[in-house]
């Protein structure tokens, strides 16, 4: 491999060469916008955009997070918390890539353990082939046949299950190797560690948040003032955006006790401290990226109170260990996507996705994620059923894409 | 200002711009009783909404407390809407923006064609930016003393009589402005701060109180429901005393069919009306489905949306 610091620049340049295959128009605005590596201005509101560093996510969630009185995503935990895990380390990759600063939260692992595990860049050009394929299927569908029955479906596009848009907006990342040390450490990484801030003296009375989410709050407050990211602070430096990886938040072990009762003592800590997170985003050029362990609150109107107070929410279901795992309809996926929420911001509303039935597959260079779609029901005996015919093609049907009817060839009439 | 617009804008951002580089002496025309001082209506505000209500500019109701509950929805538009047409139709306006930052709501009211900073500016609108203020009290920080609307974040299970001063103040004005209107958005967010349901019925029925009865003004709240399970304490809870309250209510809702990318949901207004002077109020019921767009919100009869047509 060549020299850390080569990769970097090879990727800064890649980055721009990738810049000329996107738009060129500029929209003229009134406001001096800052321009920030890494980001990128919404043509809609002016607001600055960054990548999660899943592209197919960006676009499931709308075309990419927003910074700068900006919002937050909240991957709800799939149950041995692989997925969700795998996404914070993407969107905390991305932001070494970017050259963005990070601040890692974390109660149970030490927070060094999940900046080791970030995925290493891939530099080679596995963007712009997957872009050449899909237009080249696009290309393809134009030289179809006319259809002769079905002629109501002509002039309908194709159901592309890929999500992807026609601008690159992001990087991808190898999953087998993790990335280099001194790639790491071109960028600012702040953590915070739970158990080592156990010298907390608690407050006298009792408040609507717990000491370890108030202490979280503080050093994010300390960070973002003494660094100068938020928003009224003089520009008199380059500004670059900071990246929050907060990790599991809502777990016993920050001192909350929602994932252990149904009426917990303590119900508003983790809704005020996510407020006052709130708060210090809107305020500075910050994202934030919180993790939560859905499946162990147990409590619905306080997930759903966590969920409001997000600007964007999605949770992800994972097969493992359940029995949709052997379900031939779900055999290409690894779990199911639900956006539980997309922000507006500045605008009454935003890019609205056009399904919500999305499912998602780790691949070793890719977090695919994609349109859950039925394939046509090509096998002969569709016509006519009987019982036995019925349980006869039950059994033949492929759920693979184009799938073929092998059996019975007579045609009833 | 942009040109193009209707001639309607036109006139009323002229009219605008004259007030403000006229001198001291010509504020004169502040003398006038509100109600003179309103312009033609502006088609970019929801103009189905409003006949809808039966509410035009010129006939803004009083004493009105007008509840909007989402579930499965976002009401958020029907904050910008009334916020829009109270500034539009010249009321004093008090605005506890808990859940978004002032610019986003500005944002928001410039694509309506409202300017939020010189509502501020000429002290038609009062805002507290909820967010802003709720950092130094959250983290218990040491603050000067004084009236802080926000203190009941610093102890659990607080009331909110700081917050009810707050407003007090905001709406005591000179007669200069029309019937004055409290906004909210939203209440639920205050039970995720460990505010009790009754601490928050308290302050809805003094704020009612002060607002509708006593001043003539109206009072509109958003409450964000949550699905809970079965147990009466919460946003669900909170949703009902306040429906019972209220004269005009506004249940936003998802399509209950499934997701839909053209329709974004239903909502069901259900209206007071008084039949006999004897018989007490029978809710009126009807139920619209909408579609957001950029510049405002259309409403529809259900099956009537463009994508089914």
């Amino acid at each position: 491999m060549a020299a850390p610091l080569e990769n970097v620049d090879g990727v800064g340049s890649r980055q721009d060469a990738r810049a000329v295959h996107s738009t060129s128009f500029q929209r003229k605005s009134r406001g001096k916008l800052v321009s920030i590596p890494g980001t990128r201005p919404s043509v809609q509101n002016g607001q600055l955009l960054v990548s999660t560093g899943v592209t197919s996510l960006d676009y499931a969630i709308g075309l990419v997070l927003r910074v700068s009185q900006c919002l937050f995503s909240l991957p709800e935990e799939d149950k041995y918390d692989s997925y969700s895990r795998m996404l914070l380390k993407y969107f905390l990759a991305e932001g070494v890539v970017c050259g963005h600063s990070l601040f890692v939260g974390s109660a149970c692992d030490p927070p060094e353990e999940i900046l080791q595990e970030l995925p290493a860049p891939v530099l080679d050009d596995i963007g712009s082939a997957a872009i050449n394929e899909g237009q080249a299927k696009l290309c393809n569908s134009e030289g179809q046949d006319s259809m002769k029955i079905a002629w109501r479906y002509q002039n309908l596009p194709k159901v592309q299950t890929a999500l992807a848009a026609s601008s690159r907006f992001g990087h991808y990342y190898d999953v087998s190797k993790t990335m280099d040390p001194e790639v790491r450490q071109t960028s600012k990484c702040n953590t915070f560690f739970l158990p080592d801030e156990l010298h907390l003296k608690s407050e006298s009375e009792p408040s609507t948040m717990n000491k370890g989410y108030r202490a979280l709050l503080r050093s994010i407050q300390k960070l973002i003032q003494g660094e100068g990211f938020d928003t009224a602070a003089p520009q008199n430096k380059p500004r670059s955006i900071l990246r929050i990886g907060l990790h599991s938040l809502g777990s016993p072990l920050w001192g909350d006790d929602i994932c252990c009762r149904e009426s917990p003592s303590d119900a508003s800590s983790l809704t005020s401290f996510l407020f006052g997170l709130r708060a210090l985003l809107r305020s500075s050029l910050c994202v934030a990226m919180v993790t939560v362990p859905s499946h162990l609150i147990q409590n619905r109107a306080i997930m759903g109170r966590v969920t409001k107070l997000c600007d964007t929410a999605i949770a992800l279901e994972s097969f493992r260990g359940s029995e949709r795992e052997t379900n031939p309809l779900y055999k290409d996926y690894h779990g199911l996507l639900h956006v539980r929420q997309t922000p507006h911001l500045n605008c009454l509303v935003c890019e609205v996705p056009d399904t919500k039935d999305l499912a998602f597959k780790l691949k070793r260079k890719q977090f695919a994620i994609e349109r859950l779609h039925l394939p046509p029901d090509l096998s002969d005996t569709v016509s006519r059923l009987s019982k036995p015919d019925l349980a006869e093609s039950a059994r033949l049907l492929s759920p693979a894409c184009g799938g073929t009817a092998v059996g019975r060839k007579h045609l009833d009439f | 200002m942009a040109a193009g617009e209707t001639a309607e804008l036109r006139w009323l951002t002229s009219r605008s711009e004259v007030r403000r580089s006229l001198p001291a002496a010509a504020a004169g025309f502040l003398t006038l009783p509100w109600s003179y001082r309103i312009g033609v209506a502006d088609r970019r505000m929801f103009p189905e909404l409003n006949s809808i209500l039966s509410i035009s500019l010129e006939n803004i109701p009083q004493g009105q407390f007008v509840v909007l509950s989402d579930h499965n929805g976002d009401a958020s538009f029907l904050i910008h809407h009334f916020l829009s047409l109270y500034l539009r139709a010249g009321c004093k306006v008090c605005f506890l923006g808990l859940v978004q930052s002032f610019s986003h709501y500005s944002a928001v009211a410039q694509r309506l064609g409202i300017s939020l900073p010189q509502a501020r500016e000429r002290g038609q609108l009062v805002f507290l930016e909820g967010l802003r203020e709720s950092l130094g009290e959250l983290l218990l920080e040491d603050v000067a003393p004084g009236e802080r609307p926000l203190d009941f974040l610093r102890h659990p299970q607080a009331d909110l009589r700081g917050l009810l001063a707050f407003v007090q103040r905001s709406v005591s004005g000179g007669p200069e402005w029309g019937p004055p209107v409290l906004l909210v958005d939203d209440v639920s967010v205050l039970l995720s701060l460990g505010v009790t349901v009754g601490a928050l019925q308290d302050f809805s029925h003094y704020c009612r109180v002060t607002l509708c009865c006593e001043l003539k003004g109206n009072v509109v709240m958003l409450v964000r429901v949550e699905e809970e399970d079965g147990e009466e304490e919460g946003s669900e809870l909170l949703l009902k005393d306040l429906t019972h309250q209220c004269s005009l209510a506004l249940h936003v809702q998802g399509l209950p069919t499934g997701y839909c990318k053209d329709i974004h949901g239903q909502v069901e207004v259900c209206q007071r009306v008084v039949s006999d002077p004897g018989d007490g109020l029978l809710p009126q019921k009807k139920l619209f489905q909408y579609k957001i767009h950029d510049k405002g919100v259309t409403f529809f009869a259900r099956g009537t949306s463009s994508a089914v047509l």
